[in-house]
């Protein structure tokens, strides 16, 4: 039963994603004083991009075409083991934050070597700014993973939602806020937003996402791009859910599951609102400028650690 | 078992070695090597397994052989036995692979060479004893046989380093080797010597005994002594240099067998010197080890993605990894002296598991990065590309191992990189608030080597296997034999099979070190079922599971996009060019151009020169007619290091060679001299 839940939540993740994109750009045109798309205006991509034909390099290699499973796979996988509406997983025992990191890491290993593959400056580019931002915004993550893990006592997604459930305190330690701030500024290198990438931009010299999946169209460029959502949904509700773990639902009842629902709805919303706000104030940096913003990040989290040594 | 496998393993090997004498260059003899090579390795593993099984450990010993030094003394026990299982596991592929790659070799026919050469018979002969003596390095139960085997394994492995001593810079590498495998030898043996107070013919049980008697001074002397000399083997930063020497030089199997186990028998020395006899030590020791570890692990990745030669690449990958090994180790050994011993355990075990890990995934990727040499004739990536289409089994194996080497679920790396975290993590439970900081710091260093060791690994396989051929020998390339595919395929399962399956191989890991060195002998430190779980719950993860559910994603992807009735057409067509048609190999972004944003992240380090030559047109400089650029980063350790030690020693012996005049009186007058001067000294003392 709470397997099936389990998946049902992973399902209702996938399903919100798109949504979640279309959210931060609605936001972000109201706040341009555009009208902007209609936040289910990527629904509709979606669904367009699956009735497209598909257009393969000629030089590509069948990893080209394997890659948008294995990242959509990954990131799928990711979906089922973190908690969004309910704590804690039936899968909770299968990985923990740590294995949450490089299941993400699985997907853009991949993705750079698709990038690689049609042979283009594209696509190379992009493959290898990505891996640049991903390897250094890696020990941010570790650190913040390694302050949260020794408030609760555990790297399990479930523990840690109990731990600071329980001791409301937590919630607005030093070292709670910090590792918070830290994994916020992460989760915008991870997602490709401003100030690190711009979503919105597909031919520049700046781009680093976009320039790695340059090359795909029709359903493998859907998947891609759906992954994409699901990452930065995945991002949001470990923000939202392990530093602010109220609304969800500790016991599986009907009530509590729909506040559940209602509730991740709400944060994402609001932290949508943060991202579209802050990408409307900050322009995007030099490629050169970012290791400096995530090593402030690492300072971040390496102080967040510190205090909780400190405090306990 | 034990009484059949011992003799097999030896007769196996001296088999393998008078086939290698004997057999000739040709494929008879080739697969005779092998088989010898196999069956002794194939017997070592099984004697190894047995041991850890089963517990009790093994003795054998010859005292007339040797007698002078106190006996050939052989003693297995499960910490040996564990690295007869490494020597087993990397060697059975790599034999092989050899057996189809030494092809290379046969006769007149010089595909891996460009000038005919001799002395390839030897090989054969040399790699069958390296083989030896590493098993019975591992064996080895007094100071002597320890030292003499240690010896024959570095002189066998170096006369295999210059197979291809045609080439040029072969010796040269294999002068490195050799001068650092002694300056190692020097530091151990005077090590053992302290220890055993000058007694040469000591046995590891009157060390073991002994140890607890000497004062801490000299327990720190010889924990140090040791740190360098097994350190020097094992690649640790700044004695790591022969590494992307000697590896890209030496035949393909011979630089997996290197990487993949001779580099860890510096590990299996520094264990038994530091926890097994000199029983563990205070704990700077083990922060000595870890800061070392952390060091080594960082900047060998950051060289190797500045690496444009395959094999070097790969060469400096291995020196990270020996630090993300020493890094567990090193923890192991803070977690021992403050006595938490089910910390210790967990550590040794993830270092260990790092170290099974890395010789199945480093020998793949160097078996593999030999048939890309194989079949193009070039170890330089700018050259390569393409390969995935004309090598696909190699590029899919290849593939596997980087995957693997870069922490990827569900592969091994995973698994061990996972375990290291998690023994790093538990530093909190350490009282001394310094030696506990000193983990949050060692948790960002691992984080960052395993960012940057997935980073350099999509540009090793990118580069090499994807794209379009960036030279006609890459266009030309063809696929392995099928007995290097064969030998590849066995470490990619390996790596798959140790990524999947941990709950198997966890709980005998952990038997190796229980009891040795005042860990718990009852092993069960972890409760294995399914998942890994670590002890009072601080972590659990299922990779079984987790590889299930990806399977099981991935497969059932595309059936629910087929029953939703996605379009499913697809055309191929041109790589899409800005409106520009006809892509040559030249737009393709490059090995150099896909590390440079790294360079310049970390140009402190690199410190670049940069040398930009462009010829422009007579008429116009908006016309150019070639742009010629170089840059090199800088290599400290050989700059600062390195060269002003050899300068020295040049100086000095320049300095001693103006006694040699060749003069035949000079030498009288030198004689007498002598004589006088001892006469004199005999007198007054």
């Amino acid at each position: 039963m709470s397997i099936l839940l389990d998946f049902a939540q992973g399902v209702l993740a996938l399903a919100l994603a798109p949504g979640l994109v279309g959210l931060v750009r609605w936001f972000k045109a109201r706040l341009q004083n555009r009208r902007g798309a209609a936040p289910w205006q990527p629904y509709f991509e979606l669904i367009k991009l699956f009735g497209k034909d598909g257009v393969v390099s000629n030089n590509a290699s069948w990893l080209f075409r394997a890659a948008p499973y294995v990242v959509f796979g990954s990131t799928l996988a990711v979906a089922f083991l973190i908690p969004t509406i309910f704590a804690p997983q039936a899968l909770g025992g299968v990985g923990d934050l740590l294995a949450v990191v490089y299941l993400l890491l699985l997907g853009t290993f991949c993705l750079a070597l698709a990038g690689l593959d049609p042979g283009t400056a594209f696509g190379g580019m992009g493959a290898s700014r990505e891996m640049t931002i991903a390897a250094i915004a890696e020990p941010t993550l570790a650190l913040a993973i390694f302050g949260l893990a020794l408030e609760a006592g555990s790297t399990n997604l479930g523990q840690i939602v109990a731990q600071t459930l329980g001791n409301p305190a937590l919630a607005v330690t030093p070292g709670h806020l910090m590792a918070f701030a830290a994994l916020f500024i992460v989760t915008l290198a991870e997602t490709g937003r401003l100030p690190v990438d711009n979503p919105a931009t597909h031919l520049e010299l700046t781009m680093v996402h976009e320039a790695m999946i340059l090359e795909y169209s029709g359903r493998y460029l859907a998947l891609i791009e759906w992954a994409a959502g699901l990452k930065l949904l995945i991002f949001f509700a470990l923000l939202s859910n392990l530093f602010v773990p109220w609304g969800l639902a500790v016991v599986l009842t009907p009530v509590s599951l729909l506040v559940g629902v209602a509730v991740f709805i709400v944060k994402l919303a609001f932290l949508a609102g943060v991202v579209a706000l802050l990408e409307t104030r900050v322009a995007k940096l030099r490629l050169f400028r970012v290791p400096e913003l995530l090593s402030l990040s690492f300072v971040l989290a390496l102080l967040s650690v510190i205090s909780s040594f400190v405090l306990r | 078992m034990s009484a059949v496998l011992f003799p097999l393993m030896l007769a196996g090997y001296a088999f393998g070695a008078l086939a290698g004498l004997l057999g000739g260059r040709g494929s008879v003899g080739r697969w005779l090597v092998a088989l010898g090579a196999g069956l002794g390795a194939g017997a070592g593993l099984g004697l190894g397994a047995g041991v850890i099984a089963g517990g009790g450990a093994l003795v054998w010993s010859s005292p007339d052989l040797f007698g002078f030094a106190g006996g050939l003394q052989l003693r297995l026990d499960t910490l040996g036995a564990a690295f007869l299982v490494l020597i087993g596991v990397g060697a059975i592929p790599a034999a092989i692979y050899g057996a189809g790659y030494s092809e290379a070799y046969e006769d007149g026919r010089t595909a891996l060479r460009r000038h005919p050469r001799q002395g390839a018979e030897a090989s054969g002969f040399m790699l069958n004893l390296f083989l030896l003596s590493m098993s019975l390095v591992a064996m080895a139960d007094n100071i002597f046989t320890f030292l003499f085997m240690w010896e024959a394994m570095s002189l066998s492995s170096y006369f295999l380093v210059i197979t291809e001593s045609s080439e040029l810079g072969t010796l040269q590498a294999g002068q490195w080797y050799l001068g650092m495998a002694h300056l190692g030898f020097v530091c151990v043996a005077a090590g053992f010597m302290l220890f055993a107070g000058g007694d040469w013919a000591a046995s590891f049980d009157s060390l073991r005994a002994g140890a607890a008697a000497l004062p801490a001074a000299l327990r720190s002397i010889i924990f140090l002594l040791a740190l360098a000399g097994f350190g020097s083997k094992a690649g640790i930063v700044p004695l790591h240099l022969w590494l992307p020497m000697a590896h890209p030089v030496a035949p393909s199997h011979v630089s997996a067998l290197m990487s993949g186990v001779l580099i860890k028998l510096g590990l299996y020395g520094l264990l038994r010197v530091s926890l097994d006899l000199l029983g563990g030590g205070p704990a700077w020791w083990g922060g000595l080890v870890l800061g070392l570890g952390a060091v080594s692990a960082v900047l060998g990745i950051l060289y190797a993605l500045m690496e444009n030669d395959l094999k070097r690449l790969l060469a400096y990958s291995s020196v990270e990894n020996m630090g993300i090994i020493l890094m567990a180790l090193g923890a192991g050994l803070i977690f021992h002296s403050y006595g938490l011993m089910a910390l210790a355990g967990l550590s040794f075990v993830a270092g260990l598991y790092h170290t099974l890990n890395h010789a199945a995934f480093k020998g793949l990727l160097f078996l593999g990065a030999g048939a890309v040499l194989h079949a193009t004739h070039t170890r330089n990536m700018e050259l390569l590309g393409g390969l995935i289409k004309r090598m696909p089994w190699t590029a899919f194996f290849f593939l596997v191992g980087a995957a693997a080497i870069s922490a990827l679920p569900p592969l091994n790396g995973f698994v061990s990189e996972w375990l290291v975290f998690q023994a790093l993590l538990g530093g909190f439970q350490i009282p001394s608030s310094e030696m506990a900081l000193i983990m949050p710091l060692a948790v960002g260093m691992l984080a960052l080597t395993s960012g940057l060791a997935a980073a350099c690994f999509v540009k090793a396989f990118g580069i090499t296997f994807l794209a379009i051929p960036r030279s006609v020998p890459a266009e030309q390339a063809h696929e392995a034999t099928p007995a290097m595919r064969a030998g590849m395929g066995l470490l990619a399962l390996l790596c798959l099979g140790l990524g999947v399956l941990p709950f198997a191989v966890v709980p005998l890991l952990g038997r190796v070190l229980a009891g040795i060195g005042g860990l718990p002998a009852d092993p069960v430190v972890l409760t294995f079922n399914l998942s890994l779980q670590m002890p009072a719950g601080f972590g659990q993860m299922s990779p079984s599971l987790m590889a299930v559910g990806l399977v099981g994603l991935l497969a059932l992807i595309p059936v629910v996009l087929r029953m939703l009735r996605v379009n499913r057409r697809l055309r191929l067509s041109d790589t899409w060019g800005c409106g520009r048609t006809g892509q040559t190999p030249r737009m393709e972004y490059t090995a150099t151009a896909f590390a440079e944003p790294l360079r310049r992240v970390f140009t402190q380090l690199y410190r670049p020169t940069k040398e930009l030559t462009i010829d422009f047109h007579p008429e116009s400089k908006y016309f150019v007619q070639s742009i010629e650029y170089r840059s090199q980063i800088t290599p400290w350790f050989e700059k600062v290091l390195y060269r002003p030690l050899l300068e020295g020693i040049r100086f000095a012996a320049r300095m001693v060679r103006r006694l040699q005049s060749g003069s035949l009186h000079l030498y009288l007058l030198y004689i007498s001299l002598t004589l006088v001067l001892l006469l004199i000294v005999a007198r007054w003392l």
